[in-house]
């Protein structure tokens, strides 16, 4: 880890973390449809996006109090919505066809409106988000209602001009991309080449271009020719952050592949193969379970990746292949738990994991509403929780701390009073700002940085 | 009350200090308990094309329409009591009848 990660608001276990806002109902009766499913600030971080289970996307706009002031609080208001997917049937396979947004990623704003792609098992789709705040009024053929007059009531002519009207903002579809995905899509990610974008299903990655929806190019296939012979799925991409020819996607044993796209069209040969060797002799039941990853993310400087397997977040060198150059441990008490979360699937509970803007810390979600923040340069590591009890305005969050096994001290949780129903799998880091966005099964937690 | 041979003890000692080691071990140990049936690779391709294939199988499109107005219904109590006051009395007009997709519902974050 190089030096100069040594900044002030580098997100360490310095920075005492507040609670800003919480958006969502209270009420403990949770509908599916309100399920959040991803959460990701656009690239100024001026705005963030929702989805859920309903297939609905949410977008709130930052709205900086006090920007005259050193100390500014910002706030996050709804900026629009509106519903991406609907649930379709597939008549060929008999099965449901969810409209749950499994991920939304931002466009880099390039004109007045912005772009999303959002994407459910199936189709991704491109959203253009723009405002108008202007409309013209004065017509010669048109009452304002929008009634045509009778041409012969018209005696004068009149030159229709702009006026203000209340911000309007408007979301529509401006590209589906339909019909490439057999199983179902986990990833999408745009290219810094801002032209093209890759899907990730369980056994083929397609790249796109974005203006052109009936074509797309098969990059990666893992399908076997005989499915008995499956043994490993793709459970995450993503391209490089600078390099355009570049990618990388996980699978489900624990590896991951890099991939450059200039040495062949269709990349099943990968560049570069990460893998940790395994213990043989610590090798379980559960081992290939809990090493599959649930998500990998390119560090913004694009040297290093991080990856989350059930119980510990990995940093790896891009230019080692051989093992992570750190390991975090996220909730290691429940190693001794995994019978019982394989019998109620919580061990197939998929996590991500995000860095902030200077990648010094990274921050992963667990259960009981807890969430990890871990500092690579200070070696140093919390936990906290996103809720209802901590809410009132400017609040310090208190670490958390959770007893493995003997005597529990005083405002510690034991293991066995976790709520394995209460999952944060989805967060997301200001790309600029100490700002997170931490989101529970239906509320959207925003936490920023404690401000004297 | 069965008598246990040295070796046996022995053995299993070892086991347990194994297992003390490692606690995913342990845990093995308790699933395969439960489920003596259990094979030995949980990641092989039987747990992967049950991935594969997320979500009820239905009998064709018509299962699935029924299915969805079912849970839609559950949603929306107060569309379903127009339903029952409608019905018998009079022969319904447009107006009456509820719309068979619902309006959609906005998302709660939003509120």
């Amino acid at each position: 880890v190089a030096a100069g990660f040594l900044m002030s608001g580098g997100g360490g276990n310095d920075v005492q973390w507040c609670f800003s806002q919480v958006k969502g109902a209270i009420d403990d009766d949770v509908a599916e449809a309100d399920i959040i499913s991803t959460v990701e600030f656009n690239h100024s971080g001026e705005l963030l996006a929702t989805g859920d289970k309903g297939g609905r996307v949410v977008i709130f706009q930052q709205e900086i109090e006090n920007k005259s002031q050193q100390q500014c609080r910002s706030e996050y208001n709804v900026y629009s919505t509106f519903q991406s997917h609907e649930p379709e049937f597939d008549y060929l396979k008999s099965l449901e066809i969810e409209e749950k947004i499994n991920k939304i990623r931002w466009l880099p704003q390039k004109n007045a409106a912005q772009f999303l792609l959002s994407t459910n098992d199936k189709t991704i789709k491109l959203w253009k988000i723009s405002e108008r705040d202007k409309r013209p009024e004065g017509y010669n053929l048109k009452e304002e209602d929008g009634r045509y007059r009778d041409a012969a009531t018209i005696t004068t002519l009149q030159v229709p001009v702009f006026r203000p009207m209340d911000l309007m903002v408007e979301a529509s579809p401006r590209r589906v991309f339909a019909n490439g995905h057999t199983y179902h899509i986990n990833s999408i990610s745009v290219n810094s080449d801002n032209e093209t974008y890759l899907s990730a299903d369980d056994l083929r990655i397609n790249m796109w271009h974005l203006e052109i929806t009936d074509r797309s190019f098969n990059i990666v296939d893992i399908k076997p020719a005989n499915m008995e012979e499956l043994t490993e799925v793709i459970t995450a991409a993503e391209f490089h952050p600078h390099q355009c020819n570049t990618f990388v996607y996980s699978s489900s044993k624990g590896t991951i592949r890099l991939c450059d796209m200039r040495a062949s069209a269709l990349c099943d040969k990968h560049s570069k193969l990460f893998e940790e060797p395994e213990d043989p002799s610590n090798r379980s039941f559960f081992s290939e379970i809990i090493s599959s990853i649930s998500d990998v993310k390119f560090s913004h400087n694009g040297r290093y990746m991080m990856t989350r397997d059930y119980l510990s977040v990995k940093i790896w060198d891009l230019n080692m292949e051989n093992r992570p150059v750190e390991t975090y441990q996220v909730h290691e008490y429940l190693r001794s738990k995994l019978c019982s979360l394989y019998e109620n699937d919580c061990i197939f509970d998929k996590f991500e994991c995000c860095w902030n803007g200077n990648d010094s810390v990274v921050m992963t979600g667990s259960y009981n509403n807890f969430f990890r923040m871990l500092d690579r340069s200070q070696r140093r590591d919390v936990t906290l929780e996103a809720s209802r009890e901590s809410c009132k305005p400017r609040q310090v969050l208190k670490p958390r701390r959770v007893c493995a096994g003997g005597k529990r001290k005083k405002d510690e949780i034991s293991v066995d009073s976790l709520d394995f129903n209460k999952k944060i799998l989805h967060t997301a880091w200001h790309p600029q700002e100490n700002i997170i966005a931490v989101a529970t099964t239906n509320n959207l937690y925003i936490f920023q940085e404690k401000v004297n | 009350m069965e008598d246990i041979k040295p070796e046996e003890t022995k053995v299993e000692e070892q086991k347990d200090e194994e297992n003390k080691v490692c606690p995913e071990k342990l845990e093995e140990a308790k699933l395969k308990a439960k489920y003596p049936l259990l094979g030995n690779k949980p990641g092989g391709s039987d747990l992967l094309r049950k991935r594969l294939q997320k979500g009820p199988k239905y009998f064709d499109s018509g299962d699935y329409n029924m299915a969805k107005a079912k849970i839609k219904n559950k949603q929306l109590p107060a569309a379903q009591t127009e339903k029952t006051e409608i019905t018998g009395d009079h022969i319904p007009t447009p107006q009456d009848l509820p719309q068979r997709k619902p309006s959609l519902v906005a998302s709660k974050l939003a509120g």
